[in-house]
């Protein structure tokens, strides 16, 4: 059991003081961001990535890994007590939740979202201790092929498990790439696309970018929506927690069904939105009282909140172990390891040990912060909901603006950061999905310069991404995923011509 | 819907015409990308692909898509019928944009403490309809906490502008 040694000296590594103080920060500071509309996960990392830069960067990443758990929890609060879903991976919470709460059983649901959110990130973190290492020994053998093709593979399932129109999807994950090549050229020097602009010397950071698409472009999209804050009020006793507890345990299998869906949509980048969807339907088709999903049933608060936080943990593991992470905010934190220094990957839990395991403890023990906050602090954060939005929105667009200046201290970052928030809003409306686009712009360079290897190994043969079983393998994966889209309209059509046939 | 009396207030902008309009901005843009690559070279040199090898490859792709999804949004001809966004709403969003806009262009000048201050008290007063001391109130609040958590607990230095009220602190 060398991995459990290793997650013990994890253990050591974090718990001290310090630490412990800054993980009850960072899921404070993340509830909040995963109430307020406009701040979700990736931008509330994002904005307060720089205050972390002068912290030993453990402590540093602790802190910003509890912000996120904060956020995934935070989400639920909204969607069930005022019907907003704080974040997109929260709205299928909301089918049972809000229902549940007009019933008058708010502080069950809330009880069940967090526990459930709970049982699904411990799952997630237990897969990632015994697999994240298994993964990273077994990626110490990949070249530059191969890492070119699970760039590819995570970029082939983009499309074909969007929801979203596959050219939109395309096109916005291209026009990531796109603003990843502006400015210097990695390997020879050479400036590109910059037209002569002193100012795009650097290139695009990601981090504007997130800020802008996530929270500017949300906060356009509430106002235009003109959000009325109207919600129920709740509050958690032990009585209340310890009856739902009791209640919730007689749904093991449809936790167990959704864990299953969330951890295995988050290791490929699916992520946590469409993983609680999948997990609401199929709980809905599996349960013997389906038909009364969305009445206020507690196995419809259940489901999608094991799978969302299950996938949005188990999206680190991909980041952890490749270097390649699953969700925007997975890939904001490897963006903070990269200002560190740590360049996440197979060679991390070789060269770094002490890193990857004091962050692995520290998701154990955040989660556990994360509870422990969430059922005590509940009244404090919706409270947060009745400051009107009339305050609440330009106090953000202040937030953005400071957290957008301090990535770089450039005043014109925070033009792109508004810039970025126009195109997040008409992106959105047009069903435009944008965290492909994050991805592509964090993964640009990497990508790019993977590939590019790859065709001097080869002299420009493409035929190198099937030169072995293992990259071969990979690849076959990744077109099978990107034609996926074509194969299932393919086998619906087949079925419903003979569907047709016999009718007929 | 032509005898839906209600029609002058739900009009604006189609989504057909928006989806057609961002279709060919990204193709324009997928555009640039190739010829800026071209410019560069995008084949190969002595010692192997030159530096637009991969952008103009990325630009050809964005170029194709672009235009299958203008394709789509000439075809689908009932999102003609489809409001992007009402003029009213397109007018709140304005109220967010433009004082935002406004703020953002007044960070260089007053620095971001002071710029901070006016645009909350001014979105409370003018587009919260809060009574004024409120405004001032909240607005001096915030910028306080601002300042006190960056300049003072987290040591990250803002903008102060071209003219540095805050000097007199010694900041």
């Amino acid at each position: 059991m060398e991995e459990l040694n290793s997650l013990f000296y994890g253990f050591s590594v974090v718990l001290t003081p310090y630490n412990i103080v800054l993980m009850f920060v960072g899921v404070f500071l993340g509830i909040i961001v995963g109430v307020l509309p406009g701040l979700g996960g990736a931008n509330g990392v994002a904005i307060l990535l720089p205050l972390t830069f002068a912290m030993p960067p453990t402590s540093a990443i602790v802190m910003l890994s509890c912000i996120y758990w904060g956020a995934l929890f935070g989400g639920a609060i909204t969607s069930i007590l005022f019907n907003i879903p704080g974040e997109p991976w929260s709205v299928a919470t909301t089918f049972d939740g809000y229902p549940m709460a007009q019933n008058g059983h708010a502080a069950e649901a809330l009880t069940t979202s967090f526990t459930s959110s709970f049982f699904g990130a411990l799952c997630a973190v237990i897969m990632i201790t015994f697999l994240a290492p298994l993964v990273a020994r077994f990626a110490l053998k990949f070249g530059p092929p191969e890492f070119f093709s699970v760039y590819f593979l995570t970029f082939c399932s983009f499309i074909g498990m969007g929801k979203e129109k596959p050219f939109k999807i395309l096109v916005s994950m291209m026009l990531g790439f796109g603003l990843a090549a502006v400015g210097m050229d990695m390997v020879t020097g050479t400036l590109r696309l910059n037209f002569g602009f002193s100012e795009l010397l650097r290139g695009f950071s990601f981090l504007i970018a997130v800020i802008g698409l996530f929270g500017i472009g949300e906060i356009l999209l509430c106002m235009e929506e003109g959000l009325e804050f109207s919600g129920r009020s709740a509050r958690l006793n032990l009585t209340v927690v310890w009856d739902t507890w009791r209640r919730m345990i007689r749904f093991w299998g449809t936790a167990i069904r959704s864990m299953v869906i969330g951890c295995w949509l988050g290791v490929t980048p699916g992520g946590a939105t469409p993983a609680s969807f999948m997990a609401y339907g199929v709980a809905k088709r599996m349960s013997k009282d389906g038909a009364d999903f969305g009445t206020g049933k507690l196995e419809g608060v259940l489901a999608p909140e094991v799978a969302n936080n299950s996938a949005g943990t188990s999206a680190l593991l991909p980041m952890l172990a490749l270097g390649i992470p699953g969700s925007p905010t997975a890939a904001v934190l490897l963006g903070g390891l990269l200002v560190w220094g740590l360049q996440p990957g197979p060679l991390l839990f070789v060269e770094k040990p002490e890193f990857v395991w004091g962050l692995i403890a520290s998701m154990y023990l955040g989660n556990i912060a994360t509870l422990i906050l969430c059922l005590t602090c509940v009244p404090v954060f919706a409270a947060i909901l009745r400051v009107p939005f009339s305050i609440i929105a330009p106090v953000i667009i202040v937030v953005c603006a400071i957290g957008a200046y301090t990535v770089n201290n450039a005043v014109y970052d925070i033009w792109y950061m508004l810039m970025f928030g126009v195109f997040g809003y008409v992106f959105k409306k047009l069903d435009y999905p944008l965290a492909p686009l994050v991805l592509a712009l964090v993964l640009g360079d990497a990508a790019e310069s993977a590939f590019r290897q790859s065709m001097l190994l080869a002299q420009g043969d493409l035929r190198i991404f099937f030169s072995n079983w293992l990259v071969g393998s990979i690849t076959g994966l990744a077109l099978f995923a990107l034609f996926w889209p074509i194969v299932a309209r393919g086998l619906v059509a087949l079925r419903a011509s003979r569907v047709g046939a016999t009718a007929a | 819907m032509a005898e839906d009396p209600n029609r002058s207030s739900t009009s604006g902008p189609s989504t057909r015409a928006i989806e057609i309009f961002i279709a060919l901005f990204t193709f324009a843009l997928g555009a640039i990308m190739v010829f800026d690559s071209r410019r560069l070279g995008a084949g190969w040199a002595f010692d192997g692909p030159q530096p637009g090898y991969f952008p103009f490859y990325i630009g050809l792709i964005i170029c194709f898509a672009s235009l299958a999804n203008l394709a789509t949004a000439i075809v689908e001809r009932h999102q003609r019928l489809v409001v992007f966004v009402e003029w009213a709403r397109l007018r709140q969003v304005m109220k967010m944009l433009v004082p935002a806009a406004l703020f953002v262009g007044a960070i260089p000048l007053i620095g971001i403490y002071v710029a901070t201050t006016v645009y909350l008290a001014g979105f409370m007063i003018w587009v919260g309809r809060y009574a004024w001391y409120k405004g001032i109130v909240v607005g001096l609040g915030t910028s306080v906490f601002f300042f006190l958590m960056f300049e003072v607990w987290f040591k990250v230095p803002l903008p102060k502008g071209a003219y540095h009220f805050l000097r007199y602190l010694g900041y």
